[in-house]
């Protein structure tokens, strides 16, 4: 029986000192066949695992981990949610994880920390101004919030950005998603484990996946570095890697992975209460609860899967964040990393049964997967459950890639990829 | 970041080039008769390799020219720069 959080398990534990909290969730070594498996521990795969559970009673099924959970790109991305995408496809996709972001401490009875401080991507130039006019029509006609600001507004609601007209790129207004904001990113991961481990799946680390075995056109389980594990269902969820377990089950994927950095500051007082992006010069920018200023930059155009980017693109990035607010002119940088991002030719996701029976890929996310993660995981484990797709996912199918309709969001999405 | 050695300029940052993905994809000899899968195939699959990758790169801020590279995607290391045109080290 898992204890609920709350005040008064708080200040039982208190009592105590603190060293008698129950594990939130059990380090149990693989059984010998599961009703599903999920590759990959990270919060997609996790929320997959707890939606299974929870909506399709599959209860008998693990999430195998290479790692730890959370370990990957769930611990190293900049945690900005927003549903604000041009297309309906995507719209439906995006806005469906918000909804569920907006109840999800409560759900989870974790606290995710969701913080709806709102996010403000800026215009620069004409074109930028057309582009962001016409997506906050497409929002609003989708019910997602969505207001076009004026360069006062702008100012008016994130006061310490330069809105001088001489700068290199002036800020010619902006959108603004109220609804939207950030999340504690391994709150999300350690709630789901939470969640899902209560339920009876079992959370399996430190496990690699070494091979899918196949038998013909379904597949009949996994080896991995603690064994064999028969599974009639694998759905992968494996982000920057997903092409390397697809190249295991002898499919080829179309996607290409690529470093993507971001970096924090020192610690200071509350200076920015919201999330600003600018696509035009690719910085973005919001402040954590600790105080650090957690900054993102772009990937970098080879594929590489070595967790490091280069340091033109971090440089890049902090001068466009250096003129947008001259205030942090002094702010010291304390921490760098990267991430291995999967990236579609169309900039979105793919959430798809295959060619292969029994065989799901939750992948493609690319730089702004966070965001969607109790979403993917809900609508990847009714694929799952149901070998057929939801409405809302069913866009993101393989067979985009064949039949032509693909959901192009690279230009349209509000932050250039 | 590292230092790539264009085979027409010599040993520059990698900050000039531009990768232009992976290598030796053949462009399809009879386009007309190409079917969806066969296109989709030649526009968009990749094998994305982590490890020994054949890839494709343009010296973009120097010569301009396309070239050839092996690298190891798992830790950017080059094994081999080679022309285009030339055959692939083994």
């Amino acid at each position: 029986m898992r204890n609920k959080y709350s005040v008064f398990s708080l200040i039982k534990n208190a009592l105590s000192y603190h060293e008698n909290w129950q594990r939130a969730w059990k380090d149990p070594a693989p059984k010998k066949e599961y009703d599903a498996v999920i590759v990959g521990g990270g919060g997609h795969g996790l929320a997959t695992a707890y939606y299974l559970a929870k909506k399709h009673n599959m209860n008998n099924i693990a999430v195998v981990e290479k790692g730890w959970i959370g370990g990957g790109n769930t611990g190293r991305n900049t945690t900005i949610i927003r549903s604000n995408y041009l297309w309906d496809a995507s719209a439906g996709l995006y806005d469906h994880a918000l909804k569920i972001w907006e109840g999800l401490s409560q759900e989870l009875n974790y606290n995710v920390m969701f913080s709806q401080r709102g996010v403000m991507n800026l215009a620069h130039n004409l074109q930028d101004v057309r582009d962001l006019k016409r997506r906050t029509h497409a929002n609003r006609l989708n019910g997602i919030d969505a207001v076009y600001l004026s360069t006062e507004e702008v100012k008016k609601f994130c006061p310490i950005i330069n809105t001088s007209p001489d700068i290199r790129y002036p800020v010619l207004g902006g959108t603004l998603q109220r609804r939207a904001g950030t999340a504690r990113h391994d709150a999300v991961a350690w709630g789901y484990a939470r969640g899902a481990d209560a339920m009876g799946v079992d959370i399996i680390q430190n496990c690699e996946v070494k091979g899918i075995k196949r038998n013909g056109d379904s597949v009949e389980g996994i080896e991995t570095t603690k064994g064999f594990i028969k599974t009639k269902k694998i759905g992968v969820v494996a982000a920057g890697h997903s092409s390397v377990i697809a190249n295991m089950a002898g499919l080829r994927l179309p996607l290409e992975s690529k470093p993507l950095q971001a970096l924090v500051s020192e610690p200071v007082k509350p200076i920015i209460d919201t999330v600003v992006m600018s696509n035009a010069v690719h910085a973005y920018v919001s402040q954590s609860d600790k105080g650090e200023l957690v900054i993102g930059a772009g990937t970098d155009d080879y594929v590489s899967y070595t967790q490091k980017g280069s340091h033109q693109i971090v440089e890049g990035t902090l001068n466009a964040i250096l003129e947008l607010y001259p205030i942090f002119s002094r702010m010291r940088m304390l921490r760098q990393w990267g991430g291995i991002v999967d990236i579609c030719p169309d900039a979105s996701p793919i959430l798809s049964k295959t060619s292969i029976k029994g065989l799901y890929f939750n992948c493609g996310w690319g730089t702004g997967g966070f965001k969607a993660t109790p979403g993917s995981g809900d609508l990847f484990a009714h694929t799952i459950a149901n070998d057929e797709p939801h409405k809302l996912n069913a866009a993101f199918n393989l067979n985009r890639f064949v039949s032509g309709d693909l959901v192009d969001e690279h230009g349209a999405a509000a932050v250039a990829h | 970041m590292f230092l790539i050695n264009c085979p027409y300029c010599g040993e520059r940052d990698q900050q000039e080039f531009k990768a232009g993905g992976e290598a030796h994809i053949e462009r399809p000899k009879q386009p007309t008769e190409l079917s969806d899968d066969e296109w989709a195939e030649y526009l968009f699959m990749r094998k994305n390799i982590k490890g020994i990758q054949f890839e494709r790169w343009n010296h973009v801020h120097g010569c301009r020219k396309w070239f050839n590279m092996v690298r190891d995607t798992s830790n950017d290391e080059i094994k081999a720069i080679y022309k285009m045109g030339e055959k692939p080290p083994a």
